[in-house]
């Protein structure tokens, strides 16, 4: 790697109430990754549920899992992943003396952001016009129809015996899309926050005063975390009906 | 430290230096990010709910005189007891010592210039009082009626009223409620003064960060709730819905898991309070040191694992309630293991009944008949007859007022001084404490009695043969609020009145007491290095000399 | 002004509450008085300025703590043990129990005798005779709570919850919705009367009363089409219905469930929740044709229908002279 060369960001002086540098450092890492532990709780309690929802009725979650479009999901994670290598690029570029090259990094990782969740949003659509929005409006014929199945990965699934529609649970089936759009939802609320960060980070790191080294790190802590949590949700929502 | 210039200073230093208050704009309290400010503002904060859910519980007091329902309408009476509920909880008693006296205190305790997060406590102080006008607007626009605890399905099928109003008012103050505890675990990891190891820390410290891991633990689950509340109320899906294959009984698992846990975060900050106010007026160190700081901890921990205590009759299995009211025999342990402590702290000591201490010794009293009135409701046969009536709420009431309140009580008027640079009367101090104490006794004592005569929670009217023990409870409850009243009055006279102090009127060890009353913005001129222990009083060499300290001067109102 | 401090104590399940009550009183009592009389007297004796000998050894005592810590967990293990005895055998009624059904709704009780007698608010109940409740709710939680029993359970929407009691002592005694149900919760109150066995049974046969819901039962198994299907037909393979309630269904795709209360009432209104293994999901959900009442009196012509499989006693609906016969085997 090049010598780090210190930019104008890492010479800003520290808050009075701190001792050194240093220690700030320390303090905002460590109360970040106190947030991140609040933050998993939030969702836990999600992941609890879907996970009742999965042992309690496999079959009504993995049908409800089939009518989301597997292809999107697939695009929308490579597009977060590759979207934290970029982020982790910049962060290096900005700790190592070039912050323009950041904010433009950083730029990009935003975008990205926003390409998911217009990704996210045609699926939301989709879904929706398929008549499979929770509420009173609530489609079951649709869940179990076999025409609304997606071809693609399915393939010799649909002969297993225990797939068959009367073994869907129609109040389970509204359940699973209900915790569909409550999680991706949450999920892509935070992806929004991350996204104006890093926007927010990105022009600060052009300005002259530059920016602090903290707020650099820990939005990329936030961003990994955004990540993190879809990696969980993806296979537990999207593979569950195509494996 | 308690090094031997402060107890040789003769006067009182002069107010003439620059200390926190020093500036009188609006913007510099508002935008500030002091935390000493933050704690002030805070203070008038809680003030202004309580003074609205005293109301509420002095209506619905007089309403209970008489057995029929006279003075209130059902409707205004059940949302009067769901105003007091929720003001009291959430607005009152959860941000009281750890939002009051831990922001002004803690980071002076340890030696810093101020919390981890400064610009995140205003944040945490801004959504809090957020959170507040939205329940306020809830209560003006229609009320609620549901309880404090929201039960489904009354909440989502049958109540009308501003329900979500109030949840997204309980859901932002949650989360100042995590930042203030996010900020507070960050401050003692990282900013502690050199020598401060933790074993150095006073309690009061061990106890906020016991209240601040289940805060940022807890919190969460509260907020997912509520956001499902809402969900059902709108969008009807059918979670908490029996008639749609949901459960009504899910709500109460996801409530308790929150609000058991919640109540040690009521509670934990006051045992705080009361370590710390029991070593200074018994000049001396604090029996079982280890034993008192790992109490926090083990409370907070265990205090996870209760929460099916309150759901007994609530149709969960048989097998499960036994397993919940064994493991809160468990959790009861601690809790007693402190107040043994507490106790052998004094024997031997040299005790002052002041102020403070009447209030500490008063928590000390009445905690423990909470507590142990909780080990009557964990036991699963007499649960069943006691819980849902008056001797559930006489018991947490023991716990809340007798033991929270009592705390609180007690930490203002032994931190005021610090914070004001100003003394209180004594002898009003020692009235309103002795005031308060029989007031608070002659309130909820009858109620438990009320309870396991059969007198269910939260009924306007009641039946005839009641309504002695309801007078005696209203009786006391008039009491109770002239103990309460007096401390208004007498510390807003103290601000322009009283006598200024030194920086350790009490001659009481922690590091707080070695700044200035009040201190200066920056809290230290030096950071402090810490050598000793905590509560590191001196040991008495055969009978003590007459104490002729300046102890007397600076006390005196 | 009456200044009672104990209720009355009118079941036979009442006496075991009570005794554990004085037993956590008498610990209370003791603990409060040793910890107020130690800071009263410790606060005189060590008053700053009282020269008294103040040398003492360390701030800490291992054999103190190990004593303090393990003396209150072995205290609250006993209680425990000892409430929870108790708590079990609450929930777990004697097999020859007359059953009386409790429907709970906003804000009223209704009561139904199983020889068709129904009351609302009031609750008349002979001495001596164990009497099971099964208990549902229209709308809203409610909690049916009888203080003189020491008795309470809530009483839930789409769920059946249980409660058993031995009335031992002629009177009348509040009953209470203990559960806040909405505007006029503290009115959602009643009256339990116990009287003598031949009182009661004068009682039965006067005034106007129904069919009893057994009898009720049958006629709706017929007039909802259930015999159509469950009692033997060429077209559709349903099945058989004797003596199902108590035994172990074996269900479609592996694993049993017990044909309790709550089963019988799902697969009225949840058919295909669960199969019946070796069946077709055809049978159509009754959910909003069948009010909680009837629902009740169908599954207490189930009940009737032949004993379990599994060896246990079916819970029969006896009528009251029947029962009176058998007497009761129930320890309270």
């Amino acid at each position: 790697m090049l010598k780090p060369k210190y930019s104008r960001a890492m010479h800003s002086p520290y808050e009075k109430h701190f001792e050194s540098a240093e220690q700030q450092r320390d303090t905002a890492v460590f109360g970040m990754w106190i947030f991140l532990g609040t933050e998993v709780l939030f969702f836990g309690g999600l992941f609890m549920a879907y996970t009742f929802l999965r042992w309690a009725s496999p079959v009504t979650v993995e049908v409800g899992s089939r009518h989301l479009e597997l292809p999107l999901g697939c695009i929308n994670t490579a597009i977060l992943l590759t979207s934290s290598f970029i982020l982790t690029m910049g962060i290096q570029f900005s700790e190592n003396g070039r912050p323009r090259l950041a904010a433009s990094l950083l730029a990009v990782t935003a975008v990205m952001g926003i390409a998911f969740l217009c990704i996210k949003g045609t699926e939301y659509l989709h879904v929706i016009h398929e008549g499979l929005l929770p509420g009173p409006a609530f489609r079951i014929d649709r869940v179990m129809s076999p025409d609304s199945l997606r071809a693609g990965m399915i393939g010799a699934l649909g002969q297993k015996a225990n797939l068959e529609p009367q073994n869907v649970v129609p109040t389970v089936a509204e359940l699973f899309f209900w915790l569909y759009f409550v999680m991706t939802g949450l999920h892509a609320l935070h992806l929004l926050i991350g996204i104006v960060l890093c926007l927010v980070i990105a022009v600060l790191l052009r300005r002259p005063g530059g920016v602090s080294r903290n707020a650099v790190h820990n939005t990329g802590l936030y961003w990994h975390f955004v990540d993190l949590v879809w990696i969980f949700l993806f296979p537990l929502l999207y593979l569950a009906g195509h494996w | 430290m308690n090094t031997p210039e402060i107890q040789a200073h003769p006067a009182p230093e002069p107010v003439a230096e620059k200390s926190y208050l020093s500036e009188h704009t609006l913007r510099s309290w508002l935008l500030t990010t002091d935390h000493k400010r933050i704690g002030i503002l805070y203070l008038l904060s809680i003030l202004l709910f309580f003074a609205i859910a005293a109301t509420a519980a002095a209506l619905i007091r007089l309403e209970l005189i008489t057995p029929k329902g006279d003075l209130l309408s059902a409707e205004m009476y059940n949302r009067m007891f769901t105003l007091h509920g929720v003001l009291m909880v959430w607005f009152f008693l959860i941000p009281s010592i750890p939002s009051v006296l831990g922001n002004f205190i803690l980071p002076i305790m340890l030696g810093a210039r101020d919390l981890a997060f400064p610009r995140l406590n205003l944040l945490s102080w801004y959504l809090f009082m957020t959170g507040g006008c939205l329940a306020l607007w809830a209560i003006l626009w229609g009320g609620v009626d549901t309880g404090w605890t929201f039960y489904t399905p009354y909440s989502t099928l049958y109540a009308n009223g501003q329900v979500i109003t109030m949840a997204t008012g309980i859901f932002i103050a949650g989360f100042s409620s995590i930042l203030t505890g996010l900020n507070f675990i960050a401050t003692t990891h990282k900013l502690r003064a050199p020598g401060l190891t933790w074993f150095r820390l006073p309690i009061f410290v061990w106890s906020l960060y016991a209240t601040s891991v289940i805060l940022v633990l807890a919190t969460p689950v509260l907020a997912i709730l509520l956001t499902l509340l809402a969900v059902e109320r709108i969008w009807g899906v059918g979670i908490f819905d029996a008639t749609r294959g949901g459960d009504p009984v899910l709500f109460q698992h996801l409530f308790w898991f929150y609000s058991h846990p919640a109540v040690y975060i009521m509670i934990l900050p006051g045992m705080g309070v009361v370590t710390e106010l029991v070593t200074c007026y018994s000049r001396k160190r604090l029996f079982g040191y280890n034993f008192v700081a790992g109490a926090s901890i083990a409370i907070a921990v265990f205090g996870f694992l209760v929460w099916g205590h309150h759901m007994f009759v609530s149709s969960q299995s048989p097998y499960a309630g036994m397993i919940f009211s064994l493991l809160s025999y468990i959790v009861a342990v601690p809790s007693a293991v402190k107040v043994f402590n507490w106790t052998a702290t004094l024997y031997k000591g040299s005790i002052a009944l002041d102020t403070p201490m009447l209030y500490a010794l008063g928590f000390i009293g009445l905690f423990t008949v909470g507590g142990i009135t909780g080990l009557f409701l964990a036991a699963l046969a007499v649960d069943v007859h006691l819980t849902h009536t008056y001797f559930v709420v006489a018991h947490f009431h023991y716990i809340m007022v007798g033991g929270m309140v009592l705390a609180f009580m007690g930490g203002l008027h032994y931190w005021w001084p610090k914070i004001t640079g100003r003394m209180y009367p004594e002898q009003l101090g020692r009235l309103a404490a002795i005031v308060t104490f029989i007031g608070f006794n002659l309130t909820f004592f009858p109620q438990f009695i009320l309870g396991y005569l059969g007198m269910p929670r939260r009924y306007h009217s009641y039946p005839a043969e009641f309504q002695f023990y309801n007078v005696l409870s209203t009786a006391g409850s008039s009491i109770l609020g002239v103990g309460y009243a007096m401390p208004v009055f007498y510390f807003i006279w103290s601000l322009k009145r009283g006598t200024r102090t030194g920086a350790n009127p009490w001659h009481a060890t922690g590091l707080e007491w070695t700044t200035a009353s009040p201190p200066p913005t920056y809290n230290f001129a030096v950071i402090p290095v810490v050598t000793e222990e905590a509560y590191c009083y001196p040991e008495p060499a055969g009978p003590p000399p007459k104490d002729t300290s300046g102890a007397e001067e600076d006390r005196h109102a | 002004m009456t200044f009672p401090v104990l209720p009355e104590e009118g079941s036979l399940g009442a006496r075991e509450v009570d005794n554990i009550l004085v037993a956590l009183v008498a610990m209370a009592f003791f603990f409060s008085t040793v910890i107020a009389g130690a800071i009263v007297w410790f606060s005189f004796k060590y008053r700053r300025n009282n020269p008294v000998n103040r040398v003492r050894s360390d701030a800490h005592s291992l054999k103190l703590e190990i004593a303090w810590t393990v003396l209150p967990l072995l205290i609250g293990i006993g209680f425990f043990t000892v409430a929870a005895a108790t708590y079990f055998r609450e929930r777990h009624p004697p097999a020859a129990a007359m059953e009386i059904h409790v429907i709970g709704k906003r804000w009223m009780w209704k009561i139904q005798h199983p020889q068709g007698k129904r009351e609302i608010n009031e609750v008349h109940l002979p001495i001596g005779v164990p009497v099971r409740l099964l208990m549902t709710s229209q709308d809203v939680i409610h909690s049916f709570y009888i203080p003189a029993f020491r008795i309470k359970q809530d009483v839930l929407p789409g769920r059946y919850t249980t409660l058993w009691m031995v009335p031992s002592k002629i009177g009348s005694y509040h009953l209470f919705c203990s559960q806040y149900c909405g505007t006029d919760h503290a009115r959602m109150i009643g009256q339990v009367t116990v009287m003598s066995r031949p009182d009661y049974q004068t009682w039965l046969t006067t005034g106007e009363h129904a069919e009893s819901p057994v009898v009720r039962g049958a006629q709706l198994f017929r007039q909802f089409g259930c015999s159509g299907c469950h009692a033997g037909s060429e077209v559709i393979r349903a099945p058989s219905l004797v003596g199902v309630y108590g035994s172990t269904v074996p269900l479609d795709g592996g694993g049993t469930v017990l044909a309790d209360e709550q089963y019988l009432r799902d697969s009225i209104l949840l058919p295909n929740a669960q199969i019946v293994a070796g069946y077709a999901p055809v049978m159509p959900s009754f959910a909003g044709h069948i009010s909680e009442d009837d629902l009740m009196a169908l599954i207490a012509y189930l009940k009737s229908i032949g004993a379990g499989q599994n060896g246990e006693s079916g819970r029969q609906s006896l009528t009251y002279p029947e029962r009176a016969a058998n007497p009761a085997k129930a320890s309270p």
